[in-house]
């Protein structure tokens, strides 16, 4: 057992992977100093600028790059600084990886991970903030994965590298400084959910850094006696439905939470889901919370407004319960 | 003249190699031909769905470039890439039977004629998306520098890819690490139905090129001669470590931007002037020149319309795919979840 960061878990996931395989590079900005977050450290020195790749500020060519090395046998791991940035490199994305094995009848395919940090950063404004995952959730080809934790960092971004289709890989920016342990051996599947706190009241379906604040919120529910499952999805595409359905139908209430705002968000898509296919186990209508539909804002005042907090899932998770009807299945 | 404008007016050797490789050239021009009538053809039977982007008039950029490449090496195309597709050594009832989008398709009939790809012979994929290939060739180049192979890669592009950003970023990025890759500007004049010259500045691809390091050449596009011994150049310098380079191709689109297009916006003196430029005719005439018989330049043309008469047969009886192919090829983890 180790106990890490959420960066230095990356780090040693890479580590790893690359002293593997001599397939897998990292292609990207800045990697030979460490990357922006340090998540590269050291890399460099150990495996050479020939396989930990500093580019030029062009995404387009970095992720399109990859594609081609990709399509040829190689296993590159992209560094887009932060998920803002990757917008600049949306053809090669959507149209290009995430197409290419199927366009061609599966004569190529295209392993490769997409590093692109999503989340509020306090004080980088409207472009340097975004959490798009649902974005890439929409196109097929892609599996989504979005850790909320050090031990997750490290197995997600291992499964990652070895899955052979292209990964968006999506860590936090306010993540990178945490801590916690890492066990020997820890692993964690692509498309499977962990529970993060046992519950039975009501489940809270969420992912990345709003699992600690939704952590936060169930804890304080705790001291009023109410009794909440939290669920980290992990990845979003695909998501674990059996996992959250099993919980749900145990608990009967759903609340969706994530950071990413909240119209179109992915909490949509399982709010949709759940009340399509389990109508009858649900005592409570659903409820999603994400942020309001404005662009990040800079001045503390202003950021704060497009923040969720532990408070309002608090909130949101009382007036859940509060909403509790009968069973449909046993009113009929 | 300016050195770098290779021309074969007046200078052809009169040997048996040369004389060998031109109808070679010649051959893979016909059967291009053949197949771009042929395409046309079905999407006026309605048997081709959409459009097809036809290359017609272009063939000898295809064929001269093409004629230098290994089956290993590597080339990328564009939407106007069945040429290119060809001239790389793919099977013209496979490339056909995609177009028809039957099961027997290279690409299972999920492609079209603008994801036609054969990784077999180093065909890494046509693309729906202008200069989208130029960052995928060159990424294929750079992993074959990792690797320490000693394939090369070309890198097929029309005039208008040069006005979008992955032209720029990927020539630095080829000519910053050092790769084996021959970008080829295949320049036919428009960009779709605009003409390219009105909405470009500067001196053009070469220049563009030379300005971030590269070297290359300009060539008559409709001369296969001055084609291949251009190309052939090119790629002898990149196999040789010198990095990328690029050769530009000026050619002409005979027709319009797509099968639906009758260009209408070229004037007929423009279209006549051009038509007399058709580089099959331009290499026909080198051929008699050369002592070749007519009736052997024909037998040529002839064999490449059966061919090709045989493939579209072929396509036109060929089962459609299963629908449940729609459902395979997507992703390994997640698959069965598609809603």
């Amino acid at each position: 057992m180790a106990v890490m960061t959420y960066a230095e878990a990356a780090r040693q996931a890479l580590r790893d992977a690359m002293r593997r395989d001599p397939r897998v590079v990292a292609i990207g900005e800045d990697l030979g100093r460490g990357g922006v977050f340090g998540q590269y450290k050291g890399l460099q020195q150990e495996f050479g600028a020939h396989r930990i790749i500093d580019t030029p500020i062009s995404e387009a060519t970095i992720v399109g790059a990859a594609v081609g090395m990709a399509l040829v046998g190689h296993r590159p791991v992209v560094e887009m600084r932060i998920a803002d940035f990757a917008l600049c490199a949306a053809d090669e994305l959507v149209n290009q990886g995430a197409k290419a094995r199927y366009m061609f009848g599966g004569q190529g395919r295209v392993p490769l991970v997409v590093r692109q940090p999503i989340g509020i950063w306090t004080g980088f404004a409207a472009q340097h903030s975004q959490s798009l995952e649902a974005w890439y959730v929409h196109v097929p080809g892609f599996v989504v994965v979005a850790p909320s934790t050090p031990a997750d960092n490290y197995a997600l971004l291992s499964a990652a590298i070895r899955c052979d289709d292209p990964v968006i890989y999506m860590e936090h920016k306010e993540l990178w400084a945490t801590s916690g342990d890492v066990p020997d051996g820890y692993d964690a599947a692509l498309g499977k959910a962990r529970i993060a706190r046992p519950g039975n009241d009501l489940t809270i379906v969420t992912w990345s850094k709003a699992v600690h604040l939704a952590l936060e919120a169930a804890d304080a529910a705790a001291r009023d006696g109410l009794s909440v499952e939290v669920i980290d999805l992990r990845t979003l595409w695909p998501w674990d439905r059996e996992t959250v359905f099993a919980s749900v139908a145990r608990t009967g209430r759903l609340l969706v939470v994530h950071e990413a705002v909240q119209a179109a968000g992915f909490g949509a898509e399982i709010a949709a889901t759940v009340a399509e296919c389990l109508d009858g186990e649900l005592v409570a209508p659903v409820r999603r919370l994400g942020a309001p539909r404005i662009p990040v804002p800079y001045a503390p005042p202003l950021e704060d407004a497009a923040r969720i907090t532990a408070e309002q899932i608090l909130a949101a998770a009382r007036q859940t319960v509060a909403a509790t009807r009968r069973r449909r299945s046993a009113a009929e | 003249m300016e050195r770098t404008l290779i021309t074969t007016s007046g200078a052809s050797g009169r040997n048996d190699a040369h004389v060998a490789r031109l109808l070679e050239l010649y051959r893979t021009m016909a059967r291009i031909r053949a197949f771009e009538e042929a395409a046309e053809a079905a999407v006026g039977a309605g048997l081709v769905k959409g459009v097809v982007h036809l290359s017609t008039g272009q063939e000898a950029v295809a064929a001269g470039v093409c004629l230098n490449l290994t089956r290993t090496d590597l080339i990328t195309s564009t939407h106007r890439g069945h040429g290119h597709t060809l001239a790389k050594g793919a099977d013209p009832r496979s490339m056909m039977c995609e177009l028809f989008g039957r099961a027997s398709g290279i690409c299972g009939g999920k492609g079209g004629s603008m994801h036609i790809a054969d990784f077999g012979i180093g065909m890494l994929g046509a693309n729906g998306v202008v200069a989208a290939g130029i960052p995928i060739a060159v990424g294929a180049a750079h992993a074959m520098k990792l690797s320490g192979e000693d394939r090369i890669v070309v890198c097929f592009f029309g005039d208008g890819a040069i006005n979008r950003g992955p032209f720029l970023e990927g020539l630095n990025w080829a000519k910053a690490y050092g790769l084996p890759v021959l970008f080829v500007c295949e320049d036919n004049q428009y960009s779709a139905t605009t003409c390219t010259a009105q909405v470009s500045a500067g001196a053009g691809p070469l220049a563009r090129a030379r300005a971030i390091g590269l070297d290359g050449l300009e060539v008559d596009g409709n001369d296969v001669v001055a084609v291949d011994r251009a190309a052939g150049e090119l790629i002898r310098r990149v196999r040789a470590g010198e990095g990328p380079m690029l050769l530009h191709a000026r050619t002409y689109r005979i027709k319009g931007h797509t099968s639906s297009d009758p260009g209408a916006y070229r004037s007929p003196d423009e279209l006549a002037a051009q038509i007399a430029r058709d580089p099959l005719q331009r290499a026909a005439r080198m051929l008699v020149e050369l002592g070749v018989q007519p009736d052997a330049i024909q037998a040529i043309e002839r064999a490449a319309k059966d061919e090709i008469d045989a493939a579209y047969a072929a396509a036109a009886a060929a089962p459609w795919p299963e629908a449940m192919h729609a459902f395979s090829d997507v992703q390994d983890v997640g698959a069965g979840q598609w809603r």
